[in-house]
């Protein structure tokens, strides 16, 4: 019989540090079968970010330069610029990517630079305890918003930044998906690889949002956080493809 | 040309080949400079969207091995302190040039050296320092930026010019092409990005998570200072030989300060001047062999008395006598000259 499910060579053979029922491992498994089946990996250099996956590069198997928080796109951009013959992605979250380095993303995208973004949605700061990130949702409780996010009492609306995004000319591509079942995942492979291929096409910008389940920050049991996606999280962020410039 | 064109120029030359800024007064010239030779060039001109995109810009840049540069006035170089100390911490190559203004705050626009503290002791957090040199003319403002260029590839550092803003702004003949003065080999970067071909993965990174793991990093960060102020300090005297007077002043003010000697000296003081090129590492034994027969030292600064601290350290026990003006008050030759006169 043939061994069809093997690891990727792009993923290490190591034990992540994720808690039980976290997105990352999925997602690093999915950039890491992408880049194997496009045969990127000698020619990839990514960006890790500040937050839960800021030792991605422990996983990956390929050079990988770290940033500051919330300046993986800028740093992206001065190593696109530099080797636009290689594959460069940024892999961040979304106080990362919403609200530290708003700027940084805003910008980055209306310059069209040549880069794929990968922004990984779980409507909190992870790594510092599950504090409110700009997507967290109206109602949701987190460390920092005990009662609730409650927009009226001054703690802001959850930001659809990959909307905002796709406003932008330089934006070629923008979707928005999910991690919470085998056939959203399936689609999120296929997403990944487009935007990856965009760059390979000097497409220019691309952007791939994955709603990705937080246990541990969200205070729920890993199955109950993949159904919290599906049932809440959907309601503010729907899925499906924002913009895609090719269509 | 000016300080600024001749420091943008002078990186062209150096082979720089990537630029990010964003506007600030009064370095402007060197981005609008940079934006037109670097095209010229086929090289990479961005107008970054803040300072800190800039500085991360140049980050991202040095970890492919690209020659990097940035350039800003005190402000923005107060908002690229975030990305300085993350390159000192990954061991990356980088040239930022800060043309001082007046501060704190929004400041004024006029010629400051107070951002010395900021340069020298780091600027950013944690245990780290960059090489600091400071230019006194348009023409050694464009051989420090040159040479900024190799100390960084060769100690993998940060470097900074610290000009103020009457070294950029000044315009005076410029003597083209420059070569740096920088005499070691400077070594290959194996370690930069480009894609794990043919060898194992490289990752360019300041966190060390692990126990000890930092620790050890902030040692071997230690002996490069240590490495670097044994070899790089630089410094220039004038009339300094037979001084009884010595002052002490570096950029825009050790230029006043020379008038000054020469005036001295025309009514039969033997004044003579010390000039810090590097600010860090700190020239201390130039120093100490230019004030040996030295009665008193005078040091002259656009800032409240900075500097003054590190003569102070290198000469214990002297008498040092300190003149500044701050806000972008500038001492002049003749204050200068009243202020050596008058003292007891």
């Amino acid at each position: 019989m043939s061994r069809n499910f093997i690891r990727p060579v792009s993923l290490r053979d190591v034990a992540t540090h994720y808690c039980s029922g976290c997105g990352h491992g999925i997602l690093h498994r999915l950039v890491a079968e992408v880049i194997d089946e496009l045969n990127l990996r000698e020619k990839t250099i990514g960006v890790a970010p500040v937050g839960c996956a800021v030792v991605a590069y422990d996983y990956w198997d390929f050079d990988v330069c770290e940033a500051a928080h919330g300046r993986a796109l800028a740093v992206a951009t001065g190593i696109k610029r530099c080797k636009p013959e290689q594959f460069v992605f940024t892999y961040q979250g979304d106080g990362d990517l919403v609200s530290i380095g708003m700027a940084e993303t805003f910008h980055t995208a209306n310059r069209g630079e040549n880069l794929s973004c990968i922004f990984i949605n779980n409507a909190c700061y992870g790594m510092t305890g599950g504090q409110m990130a700009p997507t967290t949702l109206t109602g949701q409780a987190t460390t920092t918003t005990p009662w609730g996010r409650d927009p009226k009492s001054g703690e802001g609306w959850p930001i659809k930044f990959s909307e905002i995004l796709a406003g932008l000319e330089g934006v070629n591509f923008s979707v928005r998906c999910s991690v919470s079942s085998p056939k959203e995942i399936i689609k999120t492979r296929a997403y990944i690889k487009k935007a990856f291929t965009n760059q390979l096409e000097n497409k220019g910008f691309s952007i791939v949002e994955v709603l990705s389940p937080c246990p541990t920050g969200w205070q729920k049991k890993p199955i109950d956080a993949v159904k919290w996606i599906d049932e809440e999280m959907v309601k503010t962020f729907p899925l499906g493809i924002i913009k895609d410039r090719c269509i | 040309m000016s300080g600024n064109e001749a420091m943008a120029e002078a990186a062209i030359k150096a082979g720089c080949n990537f630029y990010a800024g964003y506007p600030i007064t009064p370095q402007n010239e060197i981005p609008a400079y940079m934006a037109r030779r670097m095209k010229e060039e086929k090289r990479v001109f961005i107008q970054a969207e803040s300072e800190l995109a800039a500085i991360n810009m140049v980050f991202g840049a040095s970890s492919t091995g690209a020659r990097a540069l940035t350039s800003s006035s005190s402000p923005g170089i107060s908002l690229k302190q975030e990305g300085i100390s993350y390159i000192a911490g990954a061991e990356l190559p980088a040239v930022i040039i800060n043309v001082m203004r007046g501060g704190p705050g929004l400041g004024n626009i006029s010629s400051s050296q107070s951002d010395y503290y900021q340069a020298t002791r780091g600027g950013g957090h944690g245990d780290y320092f960059t090489p600091v040199l400071a230019p006194f003319s348009a023409e050694e403002a464009a051989e420090l930026v040159m040479l900024s260029f190799d100390l960084a590839d060769y100690y993998r550092t940060p470097v900074l010019v610290l000009a103020d803003a009457i070294i950029g702004q000044m315009m005076e003949p410029v003597k083209l092409p420059f070569k740096s003065s920088f005499k070691k080999k400077l070594p290959q970067k194996p370690w930069a990005l480009s894609g794990a071909s043919k060898r194992r993965p490289n990752i360019v990174k300041s966190f060390f998570l692990r126990e000890g793991g930092l620790e050890m990093h902030n040692q071997k960060l230690k002996d490069k200072w240590e490495e670097i102020k044994n070899n790089e300090q630089r410094f220039s005297s004038y009339k300094a030989d037979d001084a009884k007077y010595l002052i002490v002043a570096y950029g825009s003010e050790a230029r006043i300060a020379w008038e000054a000697v020469d005036a001295l000296r025309g009514e039969n003081l033997k004044a003579g001047l010390f000039r810090p090129i590097s600010l860090w590492p700190y020239p201390d034994a130039g120093l100490q062999k230019c004030a040996r027969n030295v009665k008193k030292i005078f040091v002259i600064e656009q800032s409240l008395g900075q500097m003054v601290d590190d003569v102070k350290l290198a000469l214990s026990g002297k008498d040092i006598k300190f003149l500044g003006k701050t806000g972008g008050g500038i001492p002049s030759a003749s204050e200068i000259i009243k202020f050596v006169k008058k003292a007891p």
